[in-house]
């Protein structure tokens, strides 16, 4: 068995070595679906990224009335953290609420005067509340609509933000299905180019295969040096896209990041490095010894 | 040692290629196939090296009935026969060393054992300083000798000579015959498939006429005659 996969290994480098033009062609194929699978990976985690980001941007407010003492706005408070779809609950108090006002329109002469026209604090108490997902507003409103809280809401705005709330939902959601359609016809359409160059390459092979049975070669001989090749063949093109990916994400990393404010592909690259060399090397030694497998089979039936 | 019995072989839709042929080789002959072509002699050595089925008829190989040789085990009895064709089917991808060297890797021969027989037989045929050479890189009759080194390498008990000499000159010729001969007096059964009349008449060994499919003569010290 050890003879056997010495002697596997020994012809696969040699014919490989021998073979440079169609090898370097394979290599590349390959690169390329490693490339649009790691590709595909990181899409994935940037676009998490940018839809968990919008996702906390969103979120409802509940008003309370002005006579509403703020015991009872922290009870309410109280209740609904224990709301399992609720992520935060933070409290805003009238004082906090004119205060965050002044300090952002404070060099808006118009509003200023207007706020000393009125004179008392106009503001109301209020709970700004996060949900874990964009599609559970519905149910922390549902809950809000209690009649005991009646006496003490003023107003919750879920129904003013609610078609921006469901407008969210939906893209996101279209969003993630939509990748996962692309996602799979991309790699399937990958996997097949890839399949059938190996299979030209070794359509070249099938009179030596030929050959390799009449002078009393076992499948399982035949077999070995192809599958070797394969394996390392995908073993390059995993390489190569590292190295690729390394540069590409480094490079494009200050440029991304302006686009989307705290995007780091880099981070995404360097933080999940183990998966990607994982998926790299599993998609280019699998796909590479798989298609050998398949590609060969159908000569050594002589 | 082999035995051909009532055997006929049909290609789709209706080429009858051979129509009831039987014979019998003894262990150590030299038998001649000849015939024009088209006559069978092909298709008798495919099948002798189960390359193809007959259509009717049963053909043994040291008295096992090759029409029950399961898919597995064709590589088994392929090691028992070397093969030598017209075409050399040499591996091209594969040094002159490494082609022979590789009959005897399939049979699973140590590498200490593979360096030693490869020089032996390398220097039998004559292509010790080509041994580096890639088929490409060498003459029709170096590459015939090579198909014939990788052929007896494993000491086969017969060796099939399918038209050896079609491609080669007539100088080139005589060394492949002056070889095959010397690999019978050492003991291999040989059975060689030409119409090179120049080369039955000098032989003096049994020859198997064949015309259309069908064995038409059968003679000890043949000539060719057709």
């Amino acid at each position: 068995m050890f003879t056997l996969i010495k002697r596997a290994f020994r012809s696969g480098w040699k014919t490989l070595i021998r073979d440079g033009g169609l090898v370097a062609a394979n290599i590349f194929i390959m690169a390329m679906v490693i490339a649009t699978v790691t590709s595909l990976f990181i899409f994935k985690e940037a676009s998490d990224f940018l839809i968990a980001k919008l996702q906390n941007k969103v979120d409802i407010s509940v008003y309370f009335k002005y006579e509403t003492a703020e015991g009872d706005i922290l009870k309410v408070k109280e209740e609904i953290t224990g709301i399992p779809e609720v992520k935060e609950v933070a409290y805003v108090s009238k004082e906090e609420a004119l205060k965050n006002f002044t300090e952002k329109h404070q060099d808006n002469q118009v509003l200023m005067d207007s706020l000393s026209e009125v004179g008392a604090n106009p503001f109301l108490a209020s709970l700004d509340i996060k949900a874990f997902q964009a599609n559970q507003y519905e149910a922390v409103a549902k809950f809000l609509d209690d009649p005991t809280f009646n006496s003490l809401i003023e107003k919750v705005n879920y129904y003013e933000t609610k078609p921006v709330i469901e407008r969210i939902f939906s893209l996101t959601s279209n969003f993630n299905k939509a990748g996962i359609v692309f996602s799979i016809i991309l790699a399937i359409v990958a996997i097949l180019v890839a399949f059938n160059t190996i299979r030209l390459a070794i359509y070249n092979s099938r009179e030596e295969i030929k050959i390799q049975r009449l002078v009393g070669a076992s499948n399982q001989f035949i077999r070995g040096p192809f599958l070797v090749q394969g394996a390392i063949c995908g073993f390059s093109a995993a390489m190569i896209c590292l190295l690729l990916f390394f540069l590409l994400m480094w490079g494009f990393n200050s440029r991304v990041e302006y686009l989307f404010p705290g995007l780091s592909l880099f981070q995404i690259f360097t933080g999940n490095f183990w998966w990607i060399l994982l998926i790299q090397i599993m998609t280019g030694v699998g796909l590479g010894m798989l298609s050998s497998l398949i590609a060969v089979r159908r000569y050594l039936k002589v | 040692m082999i035995k051909f019995q009532n055997i006929t072989k049909i290609y789709p839709p209706n080429t009858v290629a051979l129509n009831d042929v039987s014979f019998e080789v003894k262990p150590k002959e030299f038998v001649s196939l000849v015939g024009r072509s088209g006559a069978g002699k092909t298709t008798l050595l495919r099948l002798l090296l189960a390359e193809e089925k007959p259509t009717q008829g049963r053909i043994f190989f040291n008295n096992h009935d090759l029409s029950k040789t399961k898919f597995e085990q064709l590589p088994e009895l392929r090691r028992k026969i070397g093969a030598v064709f017209q075409d050399y089917k040499l591996l091209p991808s594969k040094t002159a060393y490494e082609n022979i060297a590789y009959a005897m890797e399939v049979i699973g021969a140590s590498d200490s054992e593979i360096a030693r027989d490869v020089a032996e037989v390398l220097d039998i045929v004559g292509l010790t300083k080509k041994a580096g050479n890639f088929p490409a890189q060498l003459s029709g009759g170096e590459k015939q000798r090579v198909a014939i080194a990788r052929a007896l390498i494993h000491r086969p008990e017969v060796i099939l000579a399918d038209e050896p000499t079609g491609n080669l000159d007539p100088y080139h010729t005589l060394d492949i015959i002056r070889l095959l001969l010397n690999i019978n007096e050492i003991g291999t059964t040989v059975i060689l498939a030409t119409h090179n009349r120049e080369v039955i008449n000098s032989l003096g060994k049994r020859v198997i006429t064949l015309q259309d499919g069908k064995i038409i003569r059968d003679e000890e010290r043949g000539r060719f005659i057709l």
